[in-house]
């Protein structure tokens, strides 16, 4: 990608889900020079070219890292304590695995457990998601694990235009951000309004509709606009609502379309066995009381094989069985 | 009175040793009675410091002839045994006990306690409940300095059990690689919580392991402290001079058991008193006496330390409790009144 102009007034511009976060990052670097980004492989632009030519235009903020994650994790940490706003990259959050301690007891902890001495500004991009043929440890969306735990922000955009805008936003977080790419997205066009910014913890409400709510995040999101799509021809309207961060979530815009429509389908592609889903589902329960479900993926690692690994995706069509199912 | 310089320096270092032994001493009868995490006795009282207390007693030379040799914007990190470092870092006693207390006026206001200690004005980036989980911090606040191009070091305590965490392999390693300005501590003490770390430790040794990365280390006996404070003044100006890490390996005893409801009897007390021969504070006191320093000097800040741990003990104790609601401070508050 070519560097953009910079510019002032907000201008909208088509580009992939790589690129949207890559221009954010450039952005943000560029009016800040307190924001560094490291990890391994950073020195060509990241495994998928989510920081093309920020190497060259930075080439003392963008540091290649030893395969070291725990490291990479708890040097953010010390970083951050030190005054600068590192961007940690896990490159699947498969590896993010090995940095626990440094996310969980080091950086979510920090801020509270020293009584306010100090802030860990750090965002931490760990993609998630099955990637054609990647097997068990190559395909995890482990969001729930982190939006369990006090201290982080989890963010899980779906699209370019949230891609860029929750990455700014999560760069001026000042508490820890697990930041959460789909690796299926990276390729994904769309339209990205330059200058703009996505409040965490804001919804967006994808299509409208008075039969039934479909919540989801990251890859569940184009094929649960496509499953409404589908719906629709039925002459069935869902209402589909983009969480885009599950810590904080935006419980008032579900709590409203679900007293609307009475029905809520939560979809996501983690296992749906104590999945963010849950969450979602009881919380409407809770304060809605109405019909809630859940679509998530079975209790089992990702297989290799084509056919195994279907087992595990979500799919446009498996949303639309689930939401006739709710129906009933 | 006048000192020569080298009889000073030693006093100097001795009255922060015995500051730290009159903390660690207070701090472990204020334990005594329970420590609520291994259950307290129906109708007992709860101690005063009611959580785990890992007492740095007999180590205090490690601490204090490192940090004689950083200034106040040296940053530094520490290990769950971390009251002689913080004290030796320059932070007040007083807002220590209260944090062990569980005090709001504590540094971390109640939320932390004694292995989570901490005093940021002073650099001292905090006691971890983790072993070696300090290492990876302590490069990364490196790193910072060195591409902010501030011309501070960082020191990183870590104990012998710490070698045998994989963050030890990954800090040193960044720390070379990137050449940042770190000194590396280990406060050998040799037991790694209630085992000898000895047997549990393939090869020779934490120098070894940082040998084998090349960076250049100093063995030190570490209960003398005029040793460590030459060893870590040498080790501290080529660090700072821009060399690189420097690895420091300081051999001490711990006195006390691992925590302080511990009284440590998997450990041989013929071992126990022989170790407390080489109490750092005896050698401290008996060089002072032999280099012509009169006992009544020394005395005297023995007295001192002693005046001052017992002011923060009772300031400790009129200090007020947290709020309930301050559970909710330090922490992002995302959602209004969803905290469940």
């Amino acid at each position: 990608m070519n560097a953009p102009e910079r510019k002032t007034a907000m201008h909208t511009q088509q580009m992939t889900y790589a690129e949207a976060a890559c221009l954010a990052l450039r952005e943000k670097m560029r009016a800040d020079a307190r924001i560094v980004a490291l990890g391994e492989d950073l020195g060509r632009g990241g495994v998928f070219g989510q920081y093309r030519g920020l190497p060259q235009e930075f080439p003392d903020r963008i540091i290649d890292t030893p395969i070291s994650e725990a490291n990479i994790m708890g040097a953010a940490v010390g970083m951050a304590l030190a005054g600068l706003k590192p961007v940690v990259e896990m490159r699947v959050i498969d590896f993010a695995l090995c940095a626990m301690d440094e996310i969980v007891n080091q950086a979510a902890k920090n801020r509270y457990m020293f009584g306010g001495q100090g802030r860990v500004p750090l965002v931490a991009r760990m993609p998630i998601g099955i990637w054609s043929a990647s097997a068990a440890q190559h395909s995890q969306s482990l969001e729930a694990w982190f939006a369990h735990m006090p201290g982080l922000v989890v963010a899980v955009p779906g699209t370019p235009a949230d891609n860029y805008g929750l990455l700014k936003s999560a760069l001026d977080s000042g508490d820890p951000v697990i930041y959460m790419e789909h690796k299926e997205l990276w390729g994904l066009t769309g339209e990205v309004t330059v200058g703009s910014e996505v409040p965490l913890g804001r919804a967006n409400v994808l299509t409208q509709g008075g039969d039934l709510t479909i919540v989801t995040w990251s890859r569940g999101v184009s094929l649960a606009v496509q499953a409404a799509a589908s719906l629709g021809k039925a002459g069935i309207a869902a209402e589909v609502i983009d969480l885009r961060t599950l810590w904080p979530w935006d419980r008032e815009t579900v709590f409203a379309s679900a007293v609307k429509t009475r029905k809520v389908l939560v979809v996501h592609e983690a296992v749906q066995v104590a999945g963010f889903g849950a969450e979602v589902a009881a919380s409407v329960a809770e304060h809605v009381g109405c019909k809630v479900a859940r679509l998530g993926a079975p209790r089992i690692p990702v297989g290799y094989a084509q056919v195994l690994e279907d087992e595990s995706r979500l799919s446009a069509a498996k949303i639309e069985a689930a939401a006739r199912n709710i129906l009933k | 009175m006048v000192l020569p310089v080298p009889q000073q320096r030693l006093l100097d270092l001795y009255r922060v040793m015995r500051r730290i032994r009159a903390f660690e001493d207070a701090a472990e009868t204020a334990s005594q009675g329970g420590v609520a995490a291994w259950g307290l006795a129906e109708n007992a009282t709860p101690a005063k410091v009611r959580g785990p207390l890992h007492l740095s007693t007999g180590q205090e030379a490690v601490a204090v002839g490192v940090c004689a040799n950083l200034v106040r914007k040296d940053l530094l990190t520490s290990t769950h045994r971390g009251h002689g470092h913080t004290l030796a870092k320059g932070a007040d006693p007083a807002r220590m006990m209260c944090e062990l207390f569980g005090r709001a006026t504590g540094y971390n206001h109640g939320k932390g306690g004694s292995m989570h200690i901490a005093d940021f004005s002073v650099g001292m980036l905090g006691a971890n409940g983790v072993v070696a989980a300090g290492i990876p911090i302590a490069t990364g606040a490196a790193h910072a300095l060195k591409l902010r191009k501030q011309p501070n070091i960082v020191a990183c305590f870590f104990g012998d059990g710490a070698a045998n965490r994989g963050p030890f392999l990954e800090g040193l390693n960044w720390a070379q690689v990137y050449q940042l300005p770190v000194l590396f501590v280990c406060e050998d003490n040799r037991i790694s919580a209630t085992t000898p770390t000895g047997p549990m430790t393939a090869g020779k040794g934490v120098s070894a392991r940082a040998k084998a990365l090349a960076i250049a280390s100093e063995k030190v006996d570490g209960n003398d402290v005029e040793a460590v404070d030459a060893a870590a003044a040498r080790l501290a100006a080529q660090v700072r001079a821009g060399g690189g890490p420097r690895f420091l390996h300081a051999v001490t005893y711990r006195f006390k058991g691992h925590v302080s409801v511990d009284p440590g009897s998997y450990r041989d007390a013929r071992e126990v008193e022989t170790a407390k021969q080489s109490d750092p504070l005896l050698l401290a006191r008996a060089k002072l006496l032999e280099r012509g320093v009169p006992a009544a000097a020394v005395d005297a800040i023995d007295g001192e330390a002693g005046q001052e741990i017992a002011a923060a003990l009772a300031t400790a104790d009129a200090a007020p409790w947290p709020q309930a609601s301050a559970a909710y401070e330090d922490i992002m508050n995302t959602v209004t009144g969803a905290w469940r």
